[in-house]
């Protein structure tokens, strides 16, 4: 693990509005991630989770307070600056998979490459990546023709084929039954451990959290 | 890449696609029937009069616009006062009577036509021989379902089907002209003179000695004649063409707009992955109106394909009546008239795509 912050917010805040109302999702989260740290957040729902990882991941931006990833504030970021953060340093993995039904597992990590400029071959690196997460021989089927566990994992293989530099996984064996959330935790350990890949993980699962180096708590939009 | 995930959009969804593609065709085989109806019109009409032999062609005073004859203003000795000219072949005076446009019924000089053109072409029967007797084309002869020796009821007269001549000269439908002349109450008269001069070379001087006659008529050289047959001379044809072109970008305007705006709802979660990708503004709006103008292109080619069904229709149903052509050179128009519509139907639902915010189109369900 390197001793470098790559994600630090500090009094970070965001009030959505409701209507007419005002509803504070985060009240003043201060936070430091460790490059190369593999970080879980558990909370119950409502406890802002959601909306610090879709602040970090660069979503939406903040309503006050400081938020840097990987040297960027992204409290001074426009949409557009936004919208590079995610191509290039921020790799999502999402509850439902979010995998492009249309597409094969190769082309939706075809997608990402492209989105992010990158379109020549596959590096050798990559590949093993590919065969740690076990789904070499799933690339040429759709979505609909891989187990949830493969899908998890494709989506996994998308989230990190640009190399960026936080992966956010958020609730990411949600939607899988045990043994495919062993796999999928599993995997995520083996990039933070084989790749140095930083990993904000949140989970409901105190299980799952233990997967990381550290965890912590959040309620009422406040680290506790 | 683009290409692979638009290609994949349209294929996930075959029947909304489908359905696109078919309702943007239809505009474009409105499109090019109606222009080729027009060229077909015009063409026929031109290929029939240059294959008179004639060098020359004078119309009736009377004559408004190119497409039109006159009625039959010119007496029939002008005709042989012309044929005096020095360099002057031959002269032969025909007479038109419009019966179910673009129908026309012609009385022709058969014998002198037949020196003049090389005479018509006899698929069956042969001249007439009667006063009663009629040629027909093998476009009408199919259309009415006519053979030789069978009855055809016109101007109120009924003729006998004397022969069945090949298609492209003067006329569909021929008879005598001393008859057709006494049906029209225009004994002596005729409608206009075709002039066949003994060299080319001499046309020149020909038109000049016409034009000296002073006779008051329309005096053209055949090549200028049929060079003025364009779709602007048919009254009301530029602004109907204007008018179909104008409805077929709407309509392909409104279906890409609608079906685009079905795709871009059901898409809602997609987009949202895209962007959180990192997919830019530009990149979603660049994906949807590939998308509309694959389904312009789709609706051109089968617009295509349907006009060629319509031609071979009308060409199967009413061959006299609307010779129908296709007409290759507006295939590049029907396309961007197709393009445009689609293009600006696609704008909106692609900007509200492209403008979405990521987190609510991530949570759609």
């Amino acid at each position: 693990m390197s001793s470098g912050p790559i994600i630090e917010t500090r009094d970070l805040r965001k009030v959505y509005r409701v209507g007419k109302v005002d509803v504070p999702a985060l009240r003043g989260v201060d936070l430091t991630v460790i490059a190369g740290e593999f970080l879980s957040i558990v909370g119950p729902s409502g406890s802002g989770k959601s909306t610090l990882f879709h602040i970090i991941g660069g979503l939406t931006p903040p309503t006050d307070g400081q938020v840097f990833v990987a040297g960027q504030n992204l409290a001074s970021m426009t949409d557009s600056d936004r919208t590079r953060l995610r191509k290039r340093s921020v790799g999502f993995v999402f509850q439902k998979f979010n995998l492009l039904p249309n597409l094969t597992a190769r082309h939706n990590i075809a997608v990402a490459r492209f989105i992010a400029g990158n379109t020549g071959a596959l590096d050798g690196q990559f590949e093993e990546v590919l065969q740690l997460l076990g789904v070499a021989q799933r690339l040429d089927h759709k979505p609909a023709a891989l187990s949830g566990g493969e899908q998890q994992r494709v989506a996994i293989a998308r989230a990190i084929v640009n190399h960026p530099a936080i992966l956010l996984a958020d609730e990411p064996t949600g939607n899988l039954d045990s043994e495919n959330s062993k796999a999928v935790l599993e995997v995520l350990r083996g990039l933070n451990e084989r790749l140095g890949q930083t990993i904000l993980m949140i989970t409901h699962n105190p299980e799952a959290a233990a997967y990381g180096h550290r965890t912590v708590h959040m309620r009422d939009g406040r680290i506790i | 890449m683009t290409g692979r995930l638009v290609l994949e959009n349209l294929k996930h969804r075959p029947m909304r696609t489908l359905l696109s593609v078919m309702l943007m065709g239809v505009p474009v085989t409105l499109i090019l029937a109606l222009v080729g109806l027009t060229q077909g019109l015009l063409q026929d009409s031109q290929r029939r009069q240059q294959n008179t032999g004639a060098d020359i062609i004078i119309r009736g005073s009377t004559a408004s616009g190119v497409v039109n004859f006159s009625g039959a203003s010119i007496p029939e000795k002008v005709v042989n006062k012309i044929e005096e000219q020095p360099h002057v072949q031959l002269a032969v005076g025909v007479i038109n009577h419009s019966i179910d446009p673009p129908l026309v019924i012609t009385g022709v000089d058969l014998p002198k036509f037949d020196r003049m053109s090389g005479g018509f072409v006899y698929k069956s029967g042969g001249p007439f021989k009667d006063a009663d007797d009629i040629l027909i084309d093998e476009a009408y002869a199919s259309q009415t379902h006519k053979n030789v020796g069978d009855t055809v009821t016109l101007l109120n007269h009924p003729w006998r089907v004397a022969g069945i001549i090949g298609e492209g000269k003067l006329a569909r439908l021929a008879v005598q002209l001393k008859v057709l002349q006494d049906l029209d109450a225009a004994t002596g008269k005729v409608g206009q003179i075709y002039v066949k001069v003994d060299d080319p070379a001499n046309i020149a001087t020909v038109m000049q000695e016409l034009n000296g006659l002073e006779t008051g008529d329309k005096i053209d050289t055949m090549a200028d004649y049929v060079a003025m047959w364009t779709p602007d001379k048919i009254h009301g044809v530029k602004e109907f063409t204007w008018v179909i072109m104008v409805l077929g970008a709407v309509i392909g305007f409104l279906v890409v707009g609608l079906s685009m705006y079905m795709a871009v709802l059901q898409r809602t979660r997609e987009i949202g992955i895209l962007k959180s990708l990192g997919a830019s503004q530009g990149f979603i709006l660049t994906i949807i109106e590939a998308e509309a103008m694959l389904l312009g292109v789709g609706g051109t080619v089968l617009g295509i394909l349907m006009s060629f069904g319509a031609c071979w229709l009308v060409r199967m149903f009413v061959p006299a009546s609307i010779p129908m052509i296709i007409v290759q050179s507006w295939w590049p128009w029907a396309c961007l008239i197709t393009l445009v519509g689609a293009g600006l139907g696609a704008l909106y639902p692609g900007l509200n795509a492209a403008r979405q915010d990521p987190i609510e189109a991530l949570a759609y369900e």
